[in-house]
């Protein structure tokens, strides 16, 4: 290990929380955010615990839809939109295109702390007595029906949306203005196109939802009338705004993760990713079209036949550039050295289940089943298999896969293995139950179901029981990552020999990332020189 | 630590992470244009909502903007044109490095801004006495269209109300520039706050072109 290194450059708090080096603001961003999903997933334990039998035995209803919305919404904007950009993409944007730093080095920080302000407002929230809307603020529950801390949490999220874009607009101007030389377009790692198309979507909708926040905000404190059926206002309009930013926001969850399974799939088969440019131009076409389907959330509304059915058709046009990804990891395997170290098992663990969870989507994406199954389990199971399947486990992936990095320690390969196992094991033990529960009509959002159904309880126990294991399989990481941090071997600058900028430099990188500017004059994934 | 080119410019307000002042130039410009496009769609949920309420209440929003003062609103208009005007004589002004002028084409526009928010409170004045301000005291002279009022007048002040946010947080950045300004900070190799500054008020402007005519006149 260098003797001097971003780690330990400086000394003291406020050489942390003053500083301006992306990489410690990376950590700083994983340490928070790692307490939120900790929280989350003490909500998310407790609805399980309550659906292990079919009475409401544990929490009164009312406790429940607290419950269920805490989890919602610390896991939705606290954890899932800033875990993969805020960390890792914090860390490595920088790092991969040959830069010192972000572009605005002092707003990177800012973000942090608008970040932990927001985060600040939705603790006030769940301490003084909690939000009972659901993590999606549907008018009029959240303006005329409901008496909860609502305005504290919308604006908890309100003041997170706004770290989240200026996250996206540092991404986008480095990358346009900060490359090394000989790092042109082309040469970028997908990880970056994946941030780049991101980016664009965190500066186009969050600023969307944002306003939606402030009107239900200016509803509840100053009366002013926006959704106010009373007066003829609509509500449906708010959730057209709503899912204008919450549909693409889904994408901000889910493309980071598609970067980091690309990288992780070139560097454990020893190959360029195949078909680079058009996995590249998919994150940018996921990005256009995320834009363009919001209304497949309301086919059960007043929305008009002729704007559901244009809905639909535009969703399932998502699946094209999400197929076209999944094809070329799955390509870029065949005829490949592939090496199964642990960020590897994530990396296949992902296209298996991220896999599931899109073409369930494209079931809910036709109108007559989704009638059938909106508002069930069935789509709880299909957004945690995008979200849980799909984005917790890219993050989980790239996290063991940059952590010798990050810290410049490697970690215990045989325990991460395990836990990558007991993970994948659980989450499907979990959620695909739920599947089944959905088809069969189990509603979302309820504390208790009928005694009489024998098929309901047996599935249910199965999701509670496969919550256990997948907690399990989460508290592990924590475990042995934190315990490498500190006592394990020094990694060297490159213990999976792979491809890419980020690896050039030493093992905790120094503050200025690199000795010298590096000049690139390979493309990216540069593993099999016959191939390019 | 901080790695420089030996052409690159020694310049104060070079941070260590960028090899130019170009450079630094570039990206902060393109920023701030990054920002304002986040800005439109921010602003652009409010736009939506009139729209749909526009067409779904046309009459009351008709009758409803009978009670804003067009006159008020068109000398408003006019003042945050003008001071539009001397912020782009301000950025003039440090390209050139006349500090003299530059200051006072920062002040003028501090003053005009100022100007603007003093009459925007005359009015809203008016509608808290004349019970235009939506919620339980909400009073229309016409009953029929006295909801899709409401509305129109929850619009109005949601609008013009974060536009005016917007005026005041620009406000409180001109004062520190105005200052850096006098101090001489701003001169021809660098002047990059002031055009930035310039790009965000020159947007607010804007923003209230859109809304004087969809509130006031139509």
């Amino acid at each position: 290990m260098p003797a001097v290194h971003y780690l330990n450059a400086t000394h003291g708090p406020a050489s942390w929380f003053f500083t301006r080096d992306h990489k410690r603001i990376a950590l700083l961003y994983l340490y928070s955010v790692s307490a939120f999903f900790l929280v989350g997933g003490i909500f998310a334990m407790m609805i399980r615990l309550e659906l292990a039998t079919p009475r409401g035995d544990l929490m009164s209803a009312e406790t429940y839809n607290k419950a269920f919305t805490a989890h919602g919404v610390v896991m939705v904007f606290f954890f899932l939109i800033p875990s993969i950009p805020a960390i890792l993409g914090n860390f490595l944007v920088p790092l991969m295109i040959g830069a010192k730093d972000l572009a605005f080095p002092r707003i990177n920080l800012l973000s942090w702390y608008l970040y932990m302000a927001g985060a600040l407002f939705g603790v006030a929230a769940l301490v003084s007595g909690g939000v009972d809307t659901g993590w999606t603020f549907y008018t009029p529950y959240s303006t005329a029906a409901s008496n909860t801390h609502v305005v504290l949490t919308a604006m908890g999220a309100f003041i997170a949306g706004f770290s989240s874009i200026f996250t996206g607009l540092n991404f986008i101007v480095t990358i346009h203005t900060m490359r090394a030389p000989g790092m042109t377009w082309d040469r970028l790692p997908l990880f970056i196109w994946s941030h780049y198309a991101t980016s664009l979507i965190m500066m186009l909708g969050t600023p969307v939802i944002a306003v939606t926040l402030l009107m239900i905000v200016l509803e509840r404190t100053l009366r002013l009338g926006f959704f106010n059926p009373t007066l003829g206002g609509d509500p449906v309009l708010f959730q057209h705004l709503f899912w204008f930013y919450s549909h693409p926001a889904v994408y901000i969850m889910v493309l980071p993760g598609m970067g980091v399974i690309s990288e992780l799939i070139a560097a454990f088969s020893r190959k360029p990713v195949f078909g680079y440019k058009m996995v590249a131009m998919a994150s940018l076409g996921i990005a256009l079209i995320s834009f363009l389907v919001w209304g497949h959330h309301m086919f059960t509304t007043s929305q008009s036949v002729l704007a559901a059915v244009t809905f639909s058709f535009l969703s399932f046009l998502v699946a094209i550039p999400s197929a076209i990804k999944v094809f070329n990891w799955t390509a870029t395997l065949y005829r490949g050295s592939v090496l199964l170290a642990s960020p590897m098992l994530y990396a296949l663990g992902f296209i298996g289940l991220f896999t599931i969870g899109g073409i369930t989507g494209l079931f809910l994406a036709a109108i007559g089943l989704d009638i059938h199954v909106h508002d069930t389990y069935f789509v709880i199971a299909h957004f945690h298999y995008v979200m849980v399947g799909g984005t917790l486990l890219a993050y989980l992936g790239g996290m063991h896969y940059w952590w010798p990095k990050i810290t410049g320690r490697l970690y215990s390969e045989p325990w991460a293995k395990t836990s990558a196992v007991i993970v994948f094991v659980g989450f499907n033990l979990t959620f695909f139950p739920q599947f089944v529960l959905g088809y069969m009509g189990m509603p979302r959002r309820y504390h208790a179901y009928p005694v009489e159904e024998v098929s309901w309880q047996v599935l249910n126990l199965l999701s509670s029981a496969g919550a256990s294991i997948l907690a399990l399989g989460l508290v592990l990481p924590a475990i042995y990552l934190t315990y490498s941090a500190f006592w394990g071997r020094p990694a060297g600058p490159n213990p999976w020999g792979a491809y890419g900028l980020e690896w050039d430099t030493t093992s905790p990188p120094p503050t200025a990332n690199f000795e010298v500017t590096p000049i690139v004059t390979k493309p990216a994934y540069y593993y099999a020189p016959e191939e390019h | 630590m901080s790695h420089t080119t030996a052409d690159a410019a020694h310049h104060p307000a070079l941070q260590h992470h960028f090899d130019t002042l170009e450079q630094q130039q570039n990206a902060s410009t393109f920023g701030m244009w990054t920002f304002l496009v986040t800005e439109v769609l921010f602003f652009g949920g409010f736009f939506m909502a009139y729209i749909l309420y526009r067409w779904m209440y046309n009459a009351s929003f008709h009758e409803a903007s009978h009670e804003l003062n067009v006159w008020l609103g068109l000398f408003n208009t006019a003042v945050l044109i003008g001071s539009s005007l001397t912020m782009a004589l301000a950025v003039r002004a440090s390209k050139t490095g006349e500090r003299s002028q530059l200051v006072m084409f920062l002040i003028s526009t501090l003053v005009l801004g100022g100007v603007f928010l003093g009459v925007k409170v005359v009015e809203y004045a008016e509608k808290f006495s004349h019970h235009l301000v939506p919620g339980p005291h909400f009073q229309f002279h016409d009953a029929a269209l006295k909801n899709g009022a409401e509305i129109y007048f929850s619009l109005y002040f949601g609008m013009t109300g974060l536009h005016a946010v917007h005026m005041i947080l620009g406000g409180f950045v001109l004062v520190p520039l105005i200052v850096m300004a006098a101090r001489g900070k701003f001169g021809p190799a660098w002047y990059t706050p002031i055009e930035l500054f310039g790009l965000y008020w020159h947007f607010v402007d804007i923003v209230w072109i859109f809304l004087f005519p969809l509130l006031y006149l139509m």
